[in-house]
C-alpha cells in the first residue's frame, strides 16, 4: 500500500472539491477500494473520507423513494419499504458478498465498485483498464466469468455488482452533485459505461462529482424476481444474473423490465426486450425470441462462451416463473 | 527414561481399554479452544518479538529465466527500506513434505511465474510492501517453457506401475465394461492462516516462530537451507491456522526472514499475503485419468485399469499419488495401474489434503457407478461384491476392513433405496434430485514419534513434543491419553506442542499424526504406570488409576513423595508396515439437487460412515470427518485452479475467486463413526482420520449428479458450464 493522506469531508461541497484534486478519491465503506490500494490496482495520493456526511437515510420522496449515497447495503435490504415494493432490489442485494461486506458497503460505493476480473487485479498483468495502452490480459487469457455482451478490442470485463441490476430494472436515478456542470441526474441504465476505447472510464462520474442519492420511482405493479446464477450458493459473482420486473394482464404480459448482470461492462438492459414481450401471451417460443434479442450480437472470447445458452436458459427460466399465473 | 516400541506386530487391546478415566474417546471440547476464540492463542506472525523489521516477498514477473538486475538503490531510498535481500540461500519453492532437506534455492533462477526471487525488508509492513511492489527487477525471460499438461513429454513412475493377467483381453472378453476418461483441475490448501515466520538470531543461535506442520523435519531443511547446524536452529509453532499439506514443508517466508534477520542483525517478520499463499505454495496437481473397469454377469470386476497422468515442475520427484488406493480397494485379476509425470511451469505440486485419493477415488468411483448401472446392479452391492479378502497385488492381509459395514451401516442410516435406479427420477419445480455414493478409502500409516511426559510432584501431567495441532484436536486428544493412563482429569493435564527444544513428533501430515504422536504418549504414560505401581507394590493392570487416586486408597501424589517422574515415550513403524495393508475405509451417500435451466448443483444432504480404528475423541473426530466432506464439496462442485495459457500464473489467487464451499453449500452432513480397535495400526489402535473424507466423496456428488438430471461428467469440479454441456436434452 503506497502512503497516502487521509481526510474527512465535512459536506458534499466540500467533498467534491476535495475529490477533485488530482490522486484524490472517495471514500466510503472501502470493502472494495483497500483490497485494490493494498494490491496497489489504486494508488491514491489522499483518501477523502465522505463517510460521516448526512446521506445516510432512506425517505419517501413523493416520486417515490430516495436512497441515501452512504446507506448501507444492509440497511437497504431490510428496510420496510423496500422489501414491500422494491423487493428485486432487497433480494439483488442479498445475493450479494456477505453480511460483513453488506453492512459496510454503501449505495454509492457499490455503484462505484470496479470490475473483479483477475487481470484488473494483478498489477503484474497487463490491463487496460488499469494501466492504458498496456494490453487486455484477459482476452487469450483466463476468461470464463467475462462480458459477452458490448464488448470492446480493448476490455471484456464485467460490472460485478447486483444492486445495480435490479435499480436498472426499477429505472432508479443516481443523483450527483458537484463538479462543473452542477447538480445532475443519472439514470442507473445509464450510469456504467460500455468500455470502448476507455476502459478505465467505468461510469460517467466526472472528476469531483459525489453520488448523493439513487432514487426509485413509484412503485409497480407485477411480480419483482432476482436470479442470480453461480458457482457457489454466497460469495460468488454472478455468472449471470437477472432482474425482472414483469406484470400480467388478461394473460398478455403487460410489462417486461429487465437488466441483467454478469454479462456486460455496465448492468445490461435491452429496451428491445420490453418491446418485443410487452402485448404477448407467455410462451416458450416467446422467451426463445427475446433470447434471441438479447443475445443477438453476443460474443465470447475465451471461455465465457457457455455464459450464451447460460443466459438463454436462465432468461426462460425467469420468463417462465414471472408469467406462471397460479391455479 | 525411554520406553520404546517398534511395532513389529499386534497390540494388546485389552490395555488401554482397561482404564478407569473414562476420558478417552469421549467429545471433550479442545482445550486450547478458549485461547483460540478469545484471540489469545499466538499464531506466527502474532508473536511479541522486540522490535521487528518487517519484510515482504518479492515474486518473478517471468516463467522461467534468470533475474539479471534489481535495482536496490531506488527501493532502499524509499521512506523506512532497510535492505533489497536477493541472497542465494533464499528458497523459491515449498519443500515437499518428510524433505528434511532444503527445496531449491537461488532465487535469481525463475522457474515460475510468481517464484520469490528476493525479500524487501522496512521498518514497516506497509513500507516493506510498497517498496517490494515498486521494486525494479530485470529478466532475461527464457521463451522455452512447457505450460500444457497435455502436451508435454510424459516420465512414467516404474514405481506406480502394476501389470498382472491381461486387462486388453479382460476388457475384450467381459459382459460389462466401461472405458473413460476423468479430468481433475489443480487445488490449493487454502488455508486460512497465511505463511508467515519471525526470525530471530541470538548469536550463532536462530529462533523462528512459524506456521508449520512438521517441526521433526523442517528444522532439518531450515539447518540445510541456512548452511547451518540443526542445534543451532530452534523453530516453534504453537499453533497452526490450518495447514492441509501447504505447511509440511518450510516455505520460502521462512529462510527470507532468517536470512534477512542475519543481514541486518534485527527479528525480522515475514508474513506472505494471501495471493502469494496461493501462487508460491504447493498446489495438487491437475489430473488426467482413465479407468478401464470390467466385471462379469454376476457384477464381478474382472479387468480393473487406472492410469493417470499429473504434473510437476522440473526437479520435483513428488507425483499426485493418484493410484495408492486404487492398488487395493478393489479384487479383479487383470490389472493394469501407471503413472505419468509431465514437467511443465507451474508452481510446485505437493501434498494437499489426501494427496492421491482426494482425486484418485472420486474418478474411480464414478467409473464404478457407471459400471454398476451397466450391470443393472445397484451401486452399494456392485461394491460389497468386491470387496477383496487381502490385497489384490501384494497377498498381503489387511490390518482390518469395515468397508463392508460401511456401506451397509451407511446405506441403512442415509435411506438409501436400492431399488431400480435411472436419471430423472424426481423433480422439485426447476430442480433435479439425485442420490449418489461411493467408496472412502486412504492408506494408513505411521511414523516414528518421541514424547516426554512429566508427572509433577503435586500430581499434574505435562506432556511435550514438537508435534504440531493445525487445529485438528491434537492438543486435546494427547492430554485425553494421559489423563486416562495416568487416571487425572483433563484439566490436570499440561499439553505443550509445536517446539524443537521437546522430543520430536512425527509431525502433523499424511493423517498419521495421532495414531503416532498419541502412541508415544502412551508409551511413556504406560512407563510411568509401572513406576507407580512399583511405589504402590501392585501390579500396573491392577493400579486403578483415577482421579489421582490408586485403588486401596493411596492417592498419586503420596505415591510420588515429592518427587517428580519423567518418561520419554517413541513409538516406532516396524514390520507391521510390511506386512500388513492397512487403510481406512468408508462410505458416501449423497443428495444432490440440479437446476435444469442453468446446471447449478448444490448438495442437499450427505453421508459419510468411516471406520479408523479408536476414536480419540468424539467431537474432534467428527469435526475431521465434517471437513474431508466439505472438501469432498469443494472437489466435487467449485474449487478449481485457473492457470493462464500462456505464462502459467494462476489467475484466481485468493479466496474471492477460488471457490472453497461457503456455510450455505454445506447444508445437512452426517458422520457415522464406525469405532473399532486395530492392534496393528498403531500403539493405541487408532488409524488415521484427517483426510479419509475427502477420499471419493466428489465421486459420490457426481453420482448423485447423473441421478438427478443424467448428466455424466468426465470432469471435475462440476460447475454450471459443465453441467450445461452434459445435460442431455
Amino acid at each position: 500500500m503506497r502512503p497516502f493522506d487521509y481526510i474527512r469531508a465535512t459536506d458534499p461541497t466540500d467533498a467534491a472539491e476535495r475529490t477533485s484534486a488530482p490522486g484524490a478519491m472517495a471514500i466510503a465503506g472501502g470493502t472494495n477500494l483497500i483490497d485494490l490500494m493494498k494490491l496497489q490496482v489504486e494508488t491514491p495520493d489522499t483518501l477523502v473520507d465522505v463517510g460521516r456526511l448526512d446521506m445516510g437515510s432512506i425517505e419517501e420522496a413523493g416520486d417515490g423513494l430516495r436512497i441515501g449515497a452512504l446507506v448501507t447495503n444492509t440497511a437497504t435490504a431490510v428496510h420496510p419499504k423496500v422489501r414491500a415494493d422494491y423487493p428485486v432490489l432487497a433480494r439483488a442485494i442479498l445475493a450479494g458478498a456477505t453480511q460483513q461486506l453488506r453492512n459496510k458497503a454503501t449505495t454509492a460505493g457499490n455503484l462505484c465498485q470496479r470490475t473483479r476480473c483477475t487481470y484488473f487485479t494483478n498489477i503484474d498483468q497487463p490491463c487496460n483498464k488499469r494501466a492504458p495502452g498496456s494490453g487486455c490480459g484477459a482476452m487469450g487469457g483466463v476468461a470464463r466469468l467475462h462480458a459477452i455482451l458490448g464488448t470492446s478490442d480493448q476490455c471484456i470485463a464485467t460490472y460485478p455488482g447486483d444492486m445495480a441490476v435490479a435499480m436498472a430494472a426499477l429505472d432508479a436515478h443516481v443523483h450527483i452533485q458537484g463538479g462543473r456542470g452542477g447538480d445532475r441526474q443519472v439514470p442507473v441504465r445509464e450510469f456504467h459505461r460500455l468500455p470502448g476505447e476507455t476502459p478505465w472510464q467505468d461510469n460517467v462520474l466526472e472528476s469531483g462529482e459525489i453520488i448523493t442519492a439513487v432514487t426509485l420511482p413509484l412503485p409497480v405493479k407485477g411480480k419483482q424476481i432476482y436470479r442470480k446464477v453461480r458457482e457457489r450458493s454466497s460469495y460468488a459473482f454472478a455468472l449471470v444474473s437477472i432482474a425482472a420486473i414483469v406484470a400480467m394482464d388478461g394473460g398478455r404480459i403487460a410489462r417486461a423490465d429487465l437488466a441483467f448482470g454478469g454479462l456486460a461492462h455496465k448492468p445490461w438492459h435491452d429496451p428491445r426486450l420490453a418491446d418485443l414481450l410487452v402485448g404477448e401471451a407467455p410462451s416458450p417460443a416467446l422467451f426463445e425470441k427475446a433470447a434471441d434479442v438479447l443475445l443477438d450480437e453476443a460474443d465470447a472470447r475465451g471461455g465465457s462462451e457457455f455464459k450464451i445458452p447460460l443466459a438463454r436458459r436462465t432468461l426462460t427460466a425467469v420468463l417462465t416463473e414471472a408469467t406462471e399465473t397460479r391455479t | 527414561m525411554t520406553a520404546h516400541l517398534k511395532q513389529d506386530g499386534p497390540v494388546d487391546r485389552a490395555h488401554l481399554d482397561g482404564m478407569q478415566q473414562g476420558l478417552l474417546g469421549k467429545a471433550v471440547p479442545r482445550i486450547e479452544g478458549y485461547a483460540k476464540v478469545t484471540g489469545t492463542a499466538t499464531y506466527a506472525a502474532e508473536y511479541d518479538v522486540a522490535d521487528p523489521a518487517e519484510g515482504v516477498l518479492v515474486t518473478a514477473t517471468i516463467t522461467k529465466g534468470k533475474v539479471t538486475y534489481i535495482d536496490n538503490d531506488a527501493a532502499l531510498a524509499m521512506p523506512g527500506v532497510l535492505a533489497v535481500i536477493a541472497d542465494a540461500r533464499m528458497t523459491t519453492r515449498p519443500a515437499q513434505g518428510t524433505a528434511g532437506e532444503a527445496p531449491e534455492q537461488e532465487p535469481q533462477s525463475v522457474s515460475y511465474w510468481g517464484q520469490p526471487i528476493a525479500v524487501v525488508v522496512a521498518e514497516t509492513f506497509e513500507e516493506a510492501r510498497n517498496a517490494a511492489k515498486h521494486l525494479v527487477v530485470a529478466y532475461e525471460a527464457d521463451a522455452d517453457v512447457d505450460l500444457d499438461p497435455a502436451a508435454a513429454q510424459p516420465e512414467p513412475q516404474d514405481g506406480q506401475a502394476v501389470e498382472m493377467g491381461d486387462l486388453t483381453a479382460a476388457m475384450d472378453a467381459a459382459t460389462h465394461s466401461v472405458d473413460l476418461t476423468i479430468e481433475t483441475d489443480g487445488h490449493a490448501s487454502a488455508a486460512m492462516e497465511p505463511h508467515a515466520a519471525i526470525a530471530d538470531w541470538d548469536g550463532d543461535n536462530l529462533t523462528v516462530r512459524a506456521s508449520l506442520q512438521m517441526l521433526n523435519y523442517n528444522i532439518a531443511e531450515l539447518a540445510d537451507a541456512l548452511g547451518v547446524e540443526e542445534d543451532n536452529v530452534r523453530l516453534i509453532s504453537r499453533y497452526v491456522g490450518g495447514g492441509f499439506g501447504s505447511k509440511l514443508g518450510i516455505s520460502e517466508e521462512v529462510v527470507a526472514a532468517a536470512l534477512a534477520a542475519r543481514q541486518l542483525g534485527r527479528p525480522v517478520r515475514v508474513v506472505m499475503s494471501r495471493q502469494q499463499v496461493f501462487q508460491c505454495i504447493m498446489r495438487r496437481s491437475e489430473t488426467h485419468q482413465r479407468l478401464q473397469l470390467a466385471c462379469d454377469a454376476e457384477g464381478r470386476l474382472t479387468a480393473f485399469g487406472h492410469h493417470a497422468r499429473v504434473s510437476n515442475l522440473p526437479g520435483e520427484s513428488f507425483a499426485e499419488p493418484v493410484l495408492q488406493s486404487s492398488h487395493f480397494l478393489y479384487g479383479a485379476e487383470n490389472r493394469s495401474l501407471g503413472m505419468d509425470l509431465v514437467r511443465i511451469h507451474r508452481m510446485t505440486a505437493g501434498s494437499v489434503r489426501a494427496p492421491g485419493e482426494a482425486v484418485g477415488m472420486p474418478a474411480l468411483e464414478m467409473a464404478m457407478d457407471e459400471l454398476a448401472e451397466k450391470a443393472g446392479i445397484d451401486p452399494v452391492a456392485f461394491r460389497l461384491r468386491n470387496i477383496p479378502g487381502e490385497n489384490p497385488e501384494e497377498d498381503l492381509p489387511f490390518t482390518s476392513h469395515t468397508l463392508a459395514d460401511c456401506l451397509r451401516q451407511g446405506a441403512e442410516a442415509f435411506g438409501w433405496d436400492d431399488g431400480p435406479r435411472r436419471p430423472r427420477m424426481r423433480r422439485e419445480g426447476d430442480w433435479w434430485i439425485g442420490t449418489g455414493m461411493a467408496s472412502a478409502a486412504r492408506v494408513h500409516n505411521v511414523s516414528e514419534a518421541k514424547a516426554r511426559v512429566r508427572l509433577t510432584a503435586e500430581g499434574r501431567a505435562v506432556v511435550q513434543t514438537d508435534m504440531t495441532d493445525l487445529g485438528t484436536g491434537t492438543y486435546t486428544i494427547l492430554a485425553q491419553i494421559a489423563g486416562e493412563m495416568l487416571g487425572l482429569p483433563i484439566d490436570r493435564v499440561t499439553v505443550e506442542l509445536g517446539d524443537t527444544n521437546h522430543p520430536r513428533g512425527p509431525g502433523s501430515g499424511g493423517s498419521w499424526g495421532a495414531a503416532s504422536i498419541g502412541s508415544a504418549v502412551y508409551l511413556a504414560c504406560k512407563a510411568l504406570r509401572e513406576e507407580i505401581a512399583r511405589r504402590a507394590n501392585t501390579g500396573e493392570a491392577e493400579l486403578g488409576l483415577k482421579d489421582g487416586a490408586v485403588a486401596g486408597g493411596r492417592t498419586l501424589v503420596d505415591l510420588l513423595g515429592g518427587e517428580a517422574l519423567e518418561e520419554v515415550g517413541h513409538y516406532e513403524p516396524g514390520d507391521n508396515q510390511d506386512a500388513w495393508t492397512a487403510s481406512g475405509f468408508g462410505a458416501f451417500f449423497a443428495q444432490v439437487r440440479v437446476n435444469h435451466w442453468t446446471g447449478e448443483a448444490r448438495v442437499d444432504r450427505m453421508l459419510g460412515a468411516f471406520g479408523f480404528g479408536r476414536v480419540l475423541n468424539e467431537k474432534t473426530a467428527r469435526s475431521q470427518c465434517l471437513g474431508g466432506i466439505t472438501w469432498s464439496i469443494g472437489a466435487a462442485l467449485t474449487e478449481a485452479l485457473h492457470f493462464d495459457p500462456r505464462d502459467g500464473h494462476l489467475a484466481n489467487p485468493d479466496l474471492a475467486e477460488y471457490h472453497v464451499p461457503v456455510h450455505r453449500d454445506v447444508q445437512d452432513v452426517e458422520v457415522l463413526m464406525l469405532e473399532e480397535r486395530d492392534p496393528l495400526a498403531s500403539a493405541i489402535q487408532a488409524k488415521g482420520i484427517g483426510e479419509l473424507g475427502m477420499c471419493g466423496g466428489a465421486g459420490a456428488i457426481a453420482n448423485a449428479v447423473y441421478n438427478a438430471c443424467g448428466a455424466r461428467l468426465r470432469e471435475l469440479p462440476m460447475t454450471p458450464d459443465r453441467i450445461l454441456a452434459a445435460l442431455p436434452e
